[in-house]
């Protein structure tokens, strides 16, 4: 291990100082929920939970890759982690949301209120 | 070919998958990895399906901001989120305080090894800890509801006064309605005299449910009675994204149905609304918060074999390496189920 005995205490707390910002941020936004984000609609949801979800992943990225230290391993083992379950995510996410879809279109209607 | 070909091992290192390292990791770490990678599939699983019934029930899922409104030391304050951005930190800090320890593995340092494990230890109780306060406020609920026969839950609201005592009006000039609990309007003790069994007292004992505070006949009279409390249906109107208020004639046909008073969450029923939403809360937090806990005994493990010196005699630290990606695999999974309960 090339890395073996460098200190990356420095990256460390730049990490923490992003994600306590990231969750700052997602927090703020959760409660004021601008109704601009909130009550408008793009790509299937509201700009507001895109928002939530990209910064979700922004997190997911800064810990996989800083803390589980991903960015130092080799090419190879990162991509055999991290291609194969953002594909199968992806994949289950996709089926299963478009079947919520279809099951709310299909049973709602039948729901007297 | 090479794969067929026997490579001449040290055997003293066979326990660590042999001399051979594919992709540059030790045998222990790469199935660290890949076990991080099932179990993270394992909670796609969980969390795609939570996102169906979401979908399914998109327009009567209920509000997370308005579920779950406690503070510790707060009573009565309705503080959406506050809690949940505080345990999220938390475990950021736990994480921040593992790399640390693994960080000052790679620079043979036993004594910081041990105190960043420590307090990583400690974080991570603190967040169990926090999340069976939140569990506990879930359980209780804080306003109850009734449930009617044909499965909805009812909640109750009255208009929203400002400090003289006017109605709230919101910018388009309609009233603003806020959810009450059934103690701010029901005023006597529970009148049927029903009591609970209890092993104690009877000769024939049976188990039987928590009796809810008050009887349906009891809400029923008490809504007929007070004419500014209105019914606060699970429905939600797409336009402003709240909870449908119903009107006083509406509510009362809707309220002739009730088979139950609910107060609090279990896996059969709970006050803010469908069951499924309770049950998901239940068993997906569940799951994680059974992840920290046995990430801390783990934790604990280590932590001892730092301090007798396993691994300054063994030469490295990995092992606090491999705790410490299992560690992180867990802050990383509560980031999304914080986002998915919480915020969108």
């Amino acid at each position: 291990m090339a890395h073996a005995h460098e200190s990356n205490t420095k990256r460390i707390w730049i990490v923490l100082v992003i994600l306590s910002l990231l969750t700052t941020v997602e927090v703020i936004l959760g409660i004021i929920k601008p109704d601009a984000l909130h009550l408008t609609r793009f790509l299937g949801t509201s700009p507001l939970n895109w928002i939530f979800i990209i910064l979700t992943l922004v997190k997911a990225y800064y810990i996989a890759w800083a803390f589980m230290h991903l960015e130092g391993e080799k090419k190879w083992l990162r991509r055999s982690i991290v291609w194969t379950a953002v594909f199968l995510i992806c994949y289950l996410m996709t089926l299963l949301l478009i079947e919520g879809g279809y099951l709310h279109s299909t049973l709602a209607p039948l729901v007297k209120w | 070919m090479e794969a067929n070909i026997a490579i001449p091992s040290n055997r003293e290192k066979t326990w660590n998958g042999g001399a051979v390292k594919p992709l540059g990791a030790s045998y222990g770490k790469m199935m660290m990895w890949f076990f991080i990678l099932s179990d993270a599939l394992t909670f796609t699983g969980f969390l795609a399906a939570y996102g169906l019934t979401r979908f399914k029930f998109i327009d009567s899922w209920p509000i997370a901001d308005e579920v779950f409104t406690h503070f510790p030391g707060l009573h009565g304050v309705h503080a959406p989120m506050y809690y949940v951005a505080l345990m999220t930190f938390i475990l950021i800090v736990s994480s921040v305080t593992m790399v640390l320890a693994v960080d000052a593995g790679h620079q043979m340092k036993q004594k910081k090894v041990a105190w960043y494990m420590f307090a990583t230890i400690i974080f991570g109780i603190i967040f169990v800890g926090s999340q069976a306060w939140e569990w506990k406020n879930f359980i209780n609920g804080s306003y109850g509801a009734v449930k009617t026969t044909d499965g909805k839950i009812l909640q109750f609201a009255e208009p929203k006064l400002d400090e003289e005592g006017n109605k709230v009006l919101n910018d388009k000039g309609e009233v603003v309605f806020e959810q009450i609990a059934l103690s701010d309007f029901i005023v006597d003790e529970r009148t049927d005299g029903r009591v609970q069994h209890t092993r104690k007292n009877g000769l024939w004992f049976e188990a039987e449910e928590t009796i809810a505070t008050y009887s349906v006949a009891q809400v029923q009279n008490a809504y007929k009675a007070n004419s500014n409390v209105q019914i606060r249906s699970e429905r939600i109107d797409p336009t402003t994204k709240q909870k449908i208020i119903l009107s006083r004639e509406k509510g009362m046909a809707q309220l002739a149905k009730t088979k139950l008073v609910v107060e609090g969450a279990n896996l059969k029923v709970n006050e803010y609304g469908n069951t499924i939403f309770g049950d998901f809360f239940f068993f997906i937090t569940g799951f994680h918060g059974f992840h920290v806990f046995s990430g801390i005994i783990i934790n604990i493990i280590i932590f001892f074999n730092v301090i007798l010196g396993t691994y300054e005699r063994r030469g490295h630290y990995e092992m606090v390496e491999k705790v410490g990606l299992y560690w992180h695999f867990v802050d990383l999974v509560w980031v999304f189920v914080f986002t998915f309960f919480y915020l969108v």
